[in-house]
């Protein structure tokens, strides 16, 4: 039985792990993608490691798989904003077919200021 | 004092999850290591932790856990909808948003939660305002804006972190 729900823990999370890559290919920008690429990404294999800890229980294994899946959810948002914020400093334009770009305002009337 | 009390005990049982299943060197071993790396990392360990010496805090911060968590399951719906329909059905853009947390911490937080909840990513952070780039935009209304982004995590991290 727990062995089962293990098994869908770590297929659900290899599916949404997927879509997360779908979304990289097919989204236009830079943003788009880390959008598409964080969330699935973080969920999907926090899902996996935690098939893995229900799978292996309180084990030395188990107990590692947990802290992992703890710090990819504190980490890969913090890289995603790293990437981000980069992209945005370096230069890189957003979509076409983006609405607004409030940063890009910002920053350009801080310089006029100036 | 409290801060390094409060930076071993979290070093301490990091170390038990680590070795575990732990036995009486383990524990040993883990008291004197933690002790060492407290020396090591006393500037970079952050002065908030103390607030968790409360269980109160404690309590909250479980209950914003389940509660993110319950947001991340419904971006990655969402993102499967997006990505999976044939138009393409996004409207990004970079919005601003003003915060009203004022703890460092509450507000590290924040960010990390806005780029883990539906459709939206923080880029950039300048005084009190958060720039976030948000992959459907609907309403051109600040105010709106920052209800659906940050309100529903607000309330909740000032019962954690202030």
């Amino acid at each position: 039985m727990s062995d089962n729900v293990a098994i869908g823990f770590v297929l659900v999370g290899v599916i949404f792990d997927l879509l997360g890559c779908l979304g990289l290919i097919r989204l236009p920008d830079v943003y788009n993608r880390l959008q598409a690429a964080t969330k699935s990404v973080t969920l999907g294999t926090c899902m996996i490691l935690f098939g893995i800890f229900l799978e292996f229980g309180f084990t030395s294994g188990g107990i590692k798989a947990l802290i992992c899946a703890l710090f990819i959810l504190f980490t890969s948002p913090t890289a995603a904003h790293a990437l981000a914020r980069g992209s945005h400093v370096s230069g890189f334009k957003l979509w076409e077919g983006s609405v607004m770009d409030k940063l890009e305002e910002d920053k350009s009337k801080e310089d006029k200021g100036e | 004092m409290k801060n390094r009390i409060t930076q071993f005990i979290v070093f301490f049982i990091f170390w038990l999850a680590l070795t575990w299943p732990f036995n009486l060197q383990d524990v040993c071993a883990g008291a004197l290591v933690s002790l060492i790396a407290i020396g090591l990392t006393r500037d970079l360990f952050p002065e908030e932790m103390v607030k968790f010496l409360n269980p109160v805090r404690v309590l909250w911060a479980i209950l914003y856990f389940v509660y993110l968590i319950h947001y991340i399951i419904i971006a990655n719906f969402d993102v499967a909808y997006r990505v999976i329909h044939p138009a393409l059905p996004i409207h990004p853009g970079i919005v601003r948003v003003k915060t009203s947390l004022k703890s460092e911490m509450a507000r590290t937080m924040l960010a990390n939660s806005i780029t883990l909840t539906p459709g939206t990513l923080s880029v950039d952070m300048v005084g009190d305002n958060y720039y976030i780039h948000w992959i459907n935009i609907f309403t051109d209304d600040p105010e709106k804006q920052r209800q659906i982004i940050i309100s529903k995590f607000e309330w909740m991290l000032r019962r954690v972190f202030e």
